[in-house]
């Protein structure tokens, strides 16, 4: 990345830098801000009857939302060819960590009132509870090593490690799934928004193999 | 602790209620519309509300819980009522499209008096009591409320059941357009629950007719619902239209839709846990954020009045 903003055109560099990844931080911030302010009683849209189980679930569709959209980078930039996309990457996925988290947290102190033997035996005994919690798990190294400093140290492991983001988001959207009690339509689109994305990095690495095994047929596909 | 009194009806509620009435009636018949043609779902959740009823009650402490009771807030805005909407704050928002009269409930089965009856002539005989019970949620919430009703068994005992009247089935309106979250499948519709005559009669189960001293709000299952204090909340049958006597366990619609996770009995054991979450404690609604859970109580509290019908039992089984 640090490679590739040193080729851009001034002007794109100043606009990303200026205007679309602090635009991008207020918009990543604004399901927060409603949390919170809901919680201190302020009048915005309210958080119902019961504020700790809304928040649960603004802070989880957030973590998912941006999961997915982290995920919509690539093959946005492959189809529209706009390189400078890769730049807003980073933040969206340091925010769906934060987002993961902050829904942990929640759960753990408004749900279940921080009691550490209710929550460890939930993580050990409910299924859903156990992969939500191994996608928070997963997210962690990612973001730690999401720096630049990292990057660089890393090198080709790098884009190893980050290959984890698959998992996550198949947990991420498994736990929701599970967790539902009786309407599935909502966790089926993540389903089948996740398997586009990940279809399409399938389809693009069938199609690469295809041709590299086949150099007769040049620009076939 | 101690219910605030039920307010005194001030002239000026009752003039606005009859103003109400007479201005529906008016705009119905100069537009020559029946009143549901007026009232689409959406629009009359935001319109003012017609003031609910106040009813004549006293007060039954012996069968009532000395916890504070929640808001009627809490109560009437955060349901489960799946006939109108899956979000708890649906049926709030969507209950406006039920009409609660004309209404009538239909008898049948193992009994010497059938047929179908008005609201008014089931309600007529019925002394209305408050009391103030316990309500826990098979989701492991719960809430303390102030019904307002009447001993399910007065009301059984007027139609004769027969010996072989071995239990009750109970079924909820069926009309997707009063309630429009039949219009999907998510549910096998209409909504049936049922018990074993014995819980039946148990003093504890209570026909509920009103709320904090009034008539019950739609979305809290007007005009005429159970409940069944020492069940989970999905047993007591909301809005509804018949009562069966049979002979044979009817199926009831959530151990229909998911028989592995709600059972026929849905007693409420904090040691047998729902397949996939703990049972044994409880989110009090209304403590905000930094409340902590409280443990669940083996039938809800009410263990002295029930447990002696389950003797005997294997209550993991019969879950």
């Amino acid at each position: 990345m640090s490679n590739a903003s040193s080729r851009l055109p001034g002007s794109t560099e100043r606009r990303y830098r200026f205007i679309y990844k602090p635009l991008l931080f207020i918009a990543c911030l604004v399901p927060l801000a409603w949390c919170i302010s809901g919680a201190l009683g302020l009048p915005v849209p309210a958080l119902g009857v019961d504020p700790p189980r809304k928040v649960l679930g603004i802070l989880g569709h957030t973590a998912l939302n941006l999961l997915l959209i982290t995920l919509a980078v690539t093959p946005l930039r492959q189809l529209s060819g706009n390189a400078h996309l890769l730049r807003l990457r980073r933040m969206l996925g340091v925010f769906a960590f934060t987002y993961a988290l902050l829904h942990f947290i929640n759960y753990v102190g408004a749900i279940q009132g921080f009691s550490g033997s209710l929550i460890l035996k939930d993580i050990y005994k409910r299924p859903y509870i156990t992969i939500g919690f191994a996608a928070l798990l997963l997210l962690l190294p990612l973001a730690i090593t999401s720096t630049n400093g990292m990057m660089r140290r890393l090198k080709r492991r790098w884009q190893s490690l980050h290959r984890l983001i698959y998992p996550i988001a198949i947990l991420g959207v498994w736990h929701y799934w599970w967790q539902v009690k009786k309407d599935i339509r909502e966790p089926l689109i993540y389903a089948v928004l996740l398997a586009a994305l990940l279809g399409w990095r399938l389809w693009r690495r069938q199609r690469a193999t295809s041709r590299s095994a086949s150099p007769t047929a040049p620009g076939t596909a | 602790m101690r219910m605030p009194r039920p307010a005194a009806i001030r002239p000026s509620e009752i003039t606005a209620e009859r103003y109400f009435h007479m201005r529906r009636d008016l705009l119905a018949g100069a537009l020559g519309l029946s009143a549901s043609a007026l009232l689409p779902a959406r629009a009359s959740a935001n319109a003012p509300a017609a003031p609910l009823a106040t009813l004549k009650y006293t007060r039954n402490a012996r069968y009532s819980v000395t916890d504070k009771p929640n808001t009627f807030e809490d109560i009437s805005g955060y349901n489960n009522f799946y006939e109108f909407g899956l979000d708890k704050s649906d049926p709030a928002a969507n209950a406006g499209s039920l009409h609660t009269r004309p209404w009538s409930v239909t008898i049948a089965g193992e009994a010497s008096v059938t047929g179908t009856f008005t609201i008014e002539d089931i309600l007529k005989p019925h002394p209305l009591e408050e009391r103030i019970y316990r309500h826990r949620c098979v989701e492991a919430w719960s809430m303390v409320i102030p019904w307002v009703g009447f001993p399910l068994a007065d009301l059984l005992q007027r139609f004769k059941p027969t010996s072989r009247a071995k239990f009750v089935e109970f079924t909820t309106l069926l009309d997707p357009k009063q309630m429009p979250g039949q219009r999907r499948g998510v549910l096998d519709w209409p909504y049936v629950e049922a018990l074993r005559i014995d819980e039946a009669m148990n003093p504890l189960a209570l026909m509920v007719v009103g709320v904090y001293g009034r008539d019950l709000p739609n979305q809290n299952g007007a005009p005429l619902r159970l409940h069944l204090p020492w069940k989970y909340g999905f047993k007591s049958a909301k809005s509804i239209v018949k009562i069966r006597f049979s002979e044979r366990q009817p199926a009831n619609t959530w151990a229909l839709s998911a028989p592995g996770e709600y059972g026929f009995y849905a007693n409420v054991n904090p040691e047998v846990d729902h397949p996939r979450w703990s049972q044994a404690s409880e989110r009090h609604i209304g403590g905000g954020f930094f409340a902590a859970r409280q443990p669940t109580l083996m039938f809800n509290g009410y263990a002295e009045q029930v447990a002696g019908l389950y003797k005997g039992m294997d209550l993991r089984r019969n879950f």
